[in-house]
């Protein structure tokens, strides 16, 4: 047979790095056989549903749950006097924080916990809950971070009184969480006294929420005799889960088994412990049966984790050709209620300093107040790391207001300031380095897929005409990203390095199993891990199972989030299968009798150096595993990786949005978006391109509608998807996405991770062609999301 | 709480006797009773379509209709589609063309597409787009979605199909 086409025959065999193979998943998802957490039905399993706060800041006088408990049906009703003497009526954040589980007499949101009501089925459970009567006294709200600052201000968290120093430092008024700053103040200030043009621009990035399609619930069961407690959680981080109840509980991590069955989207919304789940626990403790707690749409909305909410203020400084000097910025943080906020210990503000952005900037200072007001608590990642999303919108924003300012392209500024190919590694000013890049290439590329100056010119032809019923716009950003969180010597969380692991058993036949610390919410992690180890190993990846998500059987590790998957437990999938193959090949010598240096890997088999013929295949070498290994050497074909990451890793990209938007109307059509990623070594194209395409849609659905708006009284305006945008098949645009390869230096196959790059990068897109559309009028910013009203209104604001 | 009633129905060509309470929900009735635990709940407002299933040749948001409607009616789930260990074309082609992620919409969405291509065996991509958009996705952003639908249908009416990501197409380029 023809060598090549022999080869080309075991590479699809092998399904390896740059296949797009089909999922293993798919079979069951396809079938109806996917088992999510409300799927999950165990022998006496009760139903719990959450009695929540009508008002959004209250003290609570008396909680009376007689009514409740006579109800037939009803098992339990837990209050914070019931939690009190097991410690459990509140719970440490992730943030350093404390969090009402069940409301201590005080309410601080509205739809906060305030009681559990356990019966045999939701509808009791529903109808019990219905009869607990709680007395509230209302005090006065605060939604605005802002006011929450003035002297006066109501007191958010009594709890506090007196505490003038959180876990970031000191608290400068009785709603203040932290101050956090870096870089080099002075030097960024005087580089703003010396330059030669400054602009500055406010800009609210609103309050949202993820909203996967599945809710956040869970199934406690514990087992009284044996002393173990099995739950099962949509959790993006179940081994963290297994830590944060081991310290609330006082139950040993070896008692506590977590479960992350199938995740119907996380977002970084199910990251968190919730009190839902602390209380299913308690329940399934205090009553010995398992206990089902599943959230409503309206509760997920409503009270678990919310995005963003960041109040910027940017300003830069550079010369009159548009190289900037300095960026300086200030944030105003919503954090609601209490701290929830999922970032590594010891950055409050997560990754917010990768706002220098693709750019080179020699000076820049933030600072960021963390704020309490009356609104539920969150302020975690929406599809991207710890507040990248913020970071990555700060920026892009303003080189488009400099860009107008000094009448300057904006795709010609961002080429005269990036940070050059050759400068990498890069040292940027607030302290990251940057391992890789080349944003020239890929901007270039973009601009000529589109026919850029084509656009420019059909853009002023429109603009010329005033009889043009539309506006069109164009946005442009080239963002960088850092995800991969991280490197144990600067991240954390709770003391626990941020490093992910992998654990591969090659059985007796040849086949192997996986598991890992990360666990999939749809990224297909049981398809691409086992290609990274069928080209890694020479296992073919239909003969690998890949088990995630059980903390029994799983390796530690720090779970899925923050674009982590691929950079960290990706890593340690590569390191572990090299493992298994150099041990491999020592077992390969002692059957072929020659020394392991004679030997090169090739594909699927050892072969030895200049006798192609003399091989032995990765099934025999696994076979002999169990039966016929080199004198000294321990039996069997295992290994274990646990991968610390020297550095995070810095996918980036170029995007390129073209806007119609209707005068009279307000109404706006995406007519062409261009997304080029570059996420370094591509491991399934076919996998990368539904992620770029599902990240550019929750990039769109921020954009133009979505936004979890308070009224005065604290009223949740957004609370169902009545109310909160989820775009659907009708308004989604068609997405156009490109691609160049720029391998991080530092990861074993130079993956970088991509489902979060589309939706960082496009939300600022879709911002500057926004703003594009009106910028001849004199618009430099407005603040999403761009519904046809908000759009109308700003048309009308300006005379059109 | 009040009394029960016992409602039968054909479900997924069986017949079915379930007891449940007036305001039972079918949803729960499924996924509860029944152990039809393909359509999810999403939204309990009729919003999201991951509960979809056909009654009678309609497709129908399970969370907002009750059990006890359904006395006499045909029902088609998810779990009904594949017959003899094949896949319906429409499951075939959400796999191929990569129609789905985390996979809990994925149910109520190919049960949509069903009836859609029941009644209009070949829809442009903007039939598709209008029919599907009950059905909520927050993974793929729809695109593929449309693919696989237009997969389906190809198949359907007998013509050759395959996938728009072949396995090597990039590792060959």
């Amino acid at each position: 047979m023809d060598q090549n086409v022999e080869n080309q025959g075991r590479l699809e065999k092998l399904e390896g790095i740059g296949c797009s193979r089909k999922r293993r998943e798919d079979p069951r998802f396809i079938q109806g056989k996917g088992n999510y957490v409300d799927d999950i039905k165990l022998p006496g399993m009760l139903f719990a549903v959450m009695v929540r706060s009508p008002y959004a800041h209250a003290k609570i006088n008396s909680i009376d749950t007689s009514k409740a408990k006579a109800y037939p049906g009803v098992h339990a009703v837990l209050t914070a006097e019931d939690l009190k003497p097991l410690k459990l009526h509140w719970m440490p954040t992730l943030a350093g924080d404390v969090q009402a589980v069940l409301a201590d007499g005080h309410v601080s949101f509205q739809n906060q916990e305030v009681a559990f009501v356990v019966a045999d089925d939701r509808y009791i459970a529903a109808d019990a809950a219905e009869l607990v009567e709680v007395d509230y006294e209302e005090l006065p709200v605060i939604v605005d971070p802002f006011k929450a600052l003035a002297p006066d201000a109501p007191v958010i968290r009594p709890d506090l009184d007196g505490k003038d120093v959180g876990a970031h430092g000191a608290r400068k008024h009785h709603n203040h969480i932290f101050n956090w700053q870096i870089g080099d103040k002075d030097k960024t200030d005087r580089a703003f006294s010396d330059a030669e043009v400054t602009v500055a621009q406010d800009m609210h990035y609103p309050r949202v929420h993820h909203c996967p399609l599945e809710t956040c619930g869970s199934v406690a069961s514990y087992d009284a005799i044996r002393g173990d407690l099995t739950v099962w959680i949509t959790s993006q981080a179940p081994h963290v889960v297994r830590t944060v109840v081991g310290m609330l509980s006082s139950i040993p991590e070896s008692k506590i088994r977590i479960i992350s069955p199938d995740i119907g989207g996380g977002f970084g919304n199910k990251v968190g412990v919730y009190p839902g789940y602390v209380c299913a626990i308690v329940a399934s403790i205090v009553l010995g049966r398992p206990v089902k707690w599943i959230e409503s749409r309206s509760e997920n909305l409503t009270t678990t984790a919310f995005a963003r909410d960041y109040w910027m203020s940017g300003e830069l400084a550079a010369d009159k050709n548009g190289r900037i000097k300095a960026l300086r910025v200030n944030v105003t943080a919503d954090h609601g209620a209490f701290d929830a906020c999922a970032d590594p210990t010891k950055w409050p503000a997560g990754m917010f300093h990768v706002c220098t952005g693709s750019y080179d900037i020699p000076n820049a200072h933030v600072s960021v107040d963390g704020v309490y007001t009356n609104k539920f608590p969150g302020g975690v990642a929406y599809r991207c790391s710890f507040r990248v999303t913020e970071a990555v919108y700060l920026v892009e924003r303003m080189i488009d207001v400099l860009a107008q300012k000094l009448g300057i392209d904006k795709a010609e500024i961002r080429k005269r300031n990036f940070i050059k190919h050759e400068q990498f590694p890069y040292l940027t000013p607030l302290g990251l380095e940057f391992d890789s890049g080349n944003y020239l290439p890929a901007l270039d590329k973009v601009l000529d897929a589109v026919d850029y100056k084509a656009l420019r010119a059909e853009q002023a032809q429109k603009r010329a005409d005033p009889n043009c019923p539309t506006l069109m716009g164009i946005g442009i950003t080239t963002f960088t990203e850092i995800v991969g969180a991280g490197p144990s010597k600067s991240c954390d969380i709770l003391g626990i390095g941020m490093f992910d692991s992998c654990e591969i058993r090659v059985h007796p036949d040849g086949s192997a199993i996986a598991r890992m610390g990360t666990i999939s919410q749809g990224q297909g992690h049981q398809t691409t891990y086992a290609q990274i180890i069928a080209s890694e190993s020479g296992i073919a990846a239909s003969q690998i199972a890949v088990e995630e998500g059980d903390t029994s059987t799983a390796p530690y590790g720090l779970g899925t989030y923050g674009s982590r998957s691929t950079p960290v437990a990706g890593a340690a999938v590569a390191r572990a299968s090299r493992k298994i193959r150099e041990k491999a090949r020592k077992i390969a010598a002692h059957l072929l009798e020659v020394s392991p240096d004679d030997l090169e890997f090739d594909l699927d088999q050892f072969k030895v150096k200049g006798n192609p013929a003399k091989t032995k295949s990765m099934k025999e070498i696994a076979w002999a595993a169990y039966n016929n290994v080199p004198e000294g050497m321990e039996m069997g074909l295992e290994a274990v990786d646990y991968y610390d990451p020297p550095n995070f890793t810095f996918p980036f990209g170029a995007y390129l949005c073209v806007l119609d938007v209707t005068k009279k109307t307000g109404e706006t059509k995406v007519r062409r978006f261009y997304a080029l990623d570059d996420c370094g070594t591509r491991i399934n194209p076919m996998i990368i391109e539904g992620q770029i395409h599902g990240g550019l849609t929750e990039g769109f659905a921020v954009a133009m509608g979505q936004e979890l708006p308070y009224d005065e009284q604290g009223n949740v305006l957004g609370g169902t998807l009545m109310d909160y945008f989820l775009p659907t098949s009708m308004e989604t645009p068609h997405w156009e996405t490109d691609f160049t390869v720029t391998p991080s230096p530092h990861h074993p196959i130079g993956a970088k991770g991509v489902a979060e790059s589309p939706h960082v990068g496009s939300i600022p897109c879709f911002s500057s062609a926004m703003v594009d559309a009106f910028a001849h009028l004199g618009t430099t910013h407005f603040n999403m999301p761009y519904n046809s009203y908000r759009v109308w209104q700003h048309a009308q604001s300006l005379g059109i | 709480m009040s009394k029960k009633t016992i409602v039968n129905f054909k479900l997924n060509g069986a017949s079915t006797d379930v007891m449940v309470e007036p305001r039972e929900l079918l949803i729960h009735t499924l996924r509860d009773k029944l152990s039809i635990t393909g359509p999810h709940i999403g939204c309990e407002t009729s919003h999201c379509g991951a509960c979809t299933v056909d009654i009678d040749g309609a497709s129908v948001k399970s969370c907002t209709v009750l059990t006890v409607q359904c006395e006499g009616s045909e029902l088609l789930t998810i779990e009904g589609f594949a017959k003899g260990g094949v896949l319906h074309p429409l499951q075939e082609g959400f796999t191929q063309e990569h129609g789905l992620q985390c996979g809990f919409c994925t149910p109520g969405m190919i049960t949509r597409a069903y009836r859609l291509l029941q009644e209009n065996p070949s829809p442009t991509e903007e039939d598709i787009r209008f029919w599907m958009a009950g059905n909520l996705c927050r993974c793929t952003g729809y695109q593929n979605i449309v693919k696989a639908i237009q997969y389906a249908a190809a198949k359907m009416r007998g013509e050759t199909v395959t996938t728009s990501h072949p396995l090597m197409a990039e590792l060959s380029a």
